[in-house]
């Protein structure tokens, strides 16, 4: 259970045992607290120049050199800015919401791993509750959204309800299926599932074609959960004046902000256990160095799906709420459950070309299928008769 | 080739290409970083009035005629006439306000003005403070030399320097014409007193000699 037990008790025998277990309990919380939140207030500022350069400007340049100060003065900005409570408002749960909304982004980070042997907690059930843990941040919204007693709010919140319920169904099915694969739900052992081959990189499961569906279901998944673009309607600012978090200022908004940051970038830390081999790669091995570079591998991979969300959101319009919750149960689902089967005959079909035909053949087939009856319906030419 | 998602994916690629290009073209940037950078303002843009010296802050052109005090539509302008210890007119003036905070900056005092004294700055960075007096500019503020009209509106002031300079002109050859037509008068009809003023000390040296 305790993973980084061993290791200290290994590399520190002189010390206490007690003082080897409060280090082991510790160090990860400590880890946790510091290290997230700082990729957060980066990811802020990389998101700004990102979308910046996307629009051909220059994105925050004055404070520090490049702008890297700029998280900062946020943060200084948003301490001292006032706190309003709107007179109305339900006060206890319209101060709990933002205080809740930070905890389920924090515990996911709990059962992904950094490097072989590194993580907080190794649940025999990691998937599972990094999943659940993930889909708790809805109630905190939901919170927030009914105790401001605004319209907007509740409307944010009710489409946030939705649309989280929604896609957490074809996520959930997306990750059954490695699930399935691995034999596992031990976020440790799935990532272990996916060593070997050249450069230990060709055994990813992303590199499986039930791996890729499953991989862009799951990224659709994960930003829909987090609602970051293209799934941003619960605080569409254009239509909701910011949904759920209208009715606050000051840093209970930025707890929020907060709390959606570390929401996606724990979904995308599942995805890399997930599909790209976790802390996998050239080089990433068991000893001090093989865990440094490890540890490289996966903080990479974390900002390339960081990344990869920023340039989303710098692409893509923001759905309808039809065609949002048309696309979850219509498309993603019946492609979620076809993908499960597929990984069934993955597991059975012995010669390995065979399996690999079969589950591509079954799985392109199924695509085709979903978007020809989900196509929207083309229009006739209209003919009005009294003109 | 048709499949799904393709649009998508074709978006995703115009932004790479936009993200990319803008570390690669600085002609993409069209942001200007304004204290450091500054957009050239075009020469006929105008903010507030200021006042021409040719030579010296002491003799501006203005006269004090306060043409430009009576034309002023929001009666920006505030004019007091230099007068020395005897309380004669000195022609220039001792005050001259004008508060931009009520300025529209219609350019009728440049209009107006028969000396070519008054003129319309592009001076933008005015920026005070206080609301109330700092916002008005006295004389010292208002001072700027020829120089630097020429080099801020340069086809403009040089069709004022051409002008100014054709009148004094004009107004030299008024004068010589004047002067040389008193001498005329003068010497065609030289008066009886005239040449036995100015004869005398020539009669002695040609006797001398």
């Amino acid at each position: 259970m305790e993973t980084l037990y061993p290791l200290l008790h290994a590399t520190f025998a002189n010390l206490p045992d007690w003082a080897v277990r409060v280090a082991a309990f510790l160090i990860p919380i400590a880890f946790i607290f510091a290290v997230y939140p700082a990729i957060f207030a980066l990811t802020t500022l990389v998101e700004r120049k990102a979308l910046g350069r996307i629009q051909n400007r220059y994105g925050p340049n004055r404070v520090g050199i490049f702008g890297i100060l700029q998280p900062l003065a946020d943060g200084l900005k948003i301490l001292v800015k006032e706190d309003i409570v709107p007179r109305v408002a339900d006060k206890f749960t319209h101060f709990l919401a933002p205080v809740l909304i930070v905890v389920p982004g924090l515990l996911v980070y709990l059962v992904v791993p950094i490097a072989p042997g590194l993580v907080a907690v190794d649940l025999k059930i990691g998937v599972l509750f990094a999943l659940a843990v993930g889909t708790m941040s809805v109630i905190a919204l939901f919170m927030a959204g009914w105790a401001s007693r605004n319209k907007f709010s509740l409307l944010g919140a009710v489409r946030a309800v939705a649309q989280v319920v929604s896609y957490e169904v074809p996520t959930v099915m997306a990750g059954v299926a490695v699930i399935m694969a691995a034999g596992s739900l031990s976020t440790l052992t799935i990532v272990e599932r996916q060593s070997g081959g050249v450069l230990n990189i060709s055994n990813w499961y992303v590199f499986r074609p039930w791996g890729l569906v499953g991989f862009v279901l799951f990224v659709i998944g994960g930003l829909a959960e987090s609602a970051r673009c293209p799934f941003d309607l619960p605080e569409a600012e254009s239509e909701l004046i910011g949904g759920y978090h209208t009715e606050y200022s000051g840093f209970k908004f930025a707890l929020f902000q907060m709390g959606e940051y570390l929401a996606g970038m724990a979904m995308a830390g599942v995805t890399v256990t997930l599909f790209l081999g976790g802390y996998l790669g050239p080089g990433s091995g068991t000893g001090l160095i093989g865990r440094l570079i490890a540890m490289l591998w996966f903080f990479g991979k974390l900002a390339g799906m960081i990344a990869l969300n920023i340039w989303i959101r710098g692409t893509w319009p923001r759905l309808r709420v039809d065609q949002l919750m048309g696309f979850a149960w219509k498309i993603l689902l019946p492609l979620a459950l076809v993908n499960i089967v597929a990984v069934g005959f993955w597991h059975f079909l012995t010669p390995r070309p065979v399996a690999w035909m079969v589950t591509t053949v079954w799985l392109v087939v199924w695509v085709v299928v979903l978007t020809k009856c989900n196509a929207s319906a083309h229009l006739e030419k209209r003919e009005y008769r009294y003109v | 080739m048709n499949y799904p998602g393709k649009g998508l994916v074709a978006g995703l690629a115009v932004t790479a290409r936009n993200f990319v290009g803008s570390y690669f073209y600085k002609d993409r940037l069209i942001t200007v970083q304004y204290p450091e950078e500054r957009v050239q303002t075009p020469e006929n843009s105008r903010t507030f009035p200021f006042l021409v010296y040719d030579e010296s802050p002491d003799k501006p052109r203005c006269t004090a005629c306060k043409i430009c005090e009576v034309e002023c539509p929001p009666k920006c302008i505030y004019i007091v006439m230099d007068r020395d210890e005897k309380g004669k007119p000195r022609q220039q003036p001792k005050v001259f306000d004008i508060d931009i905070s009520v300025c529209m900056q219609c350019q009728i005092c440049v209009e107006v003005c028969p000396f070519e004294s008054i003129k319309m700055d592009n001076d933008f960075e005015k920026s005070k403070y206080g609301r109330f007096n700092d916002l008005v500019q006295h004389l010292p503020d208002l001072l700027k030399s020829n120089a630097y009209y020429l080099k801020i509106k340069p086809t403009e002031a040089a069709e004022v320097d051409a002008k100014l300079k054709a009148e004094t002109e004009a107004k030299a050859a008024k004068k010589a014409a004047a002067a040389a037509a008193a001498a005329a008068k003068a010497a065609a009809a030289p008066p009886p007193a005239a040449p036995a003023t100015t004869a005398p000390p020539t009669p002695p040296s040609g006797a001398a000699t």
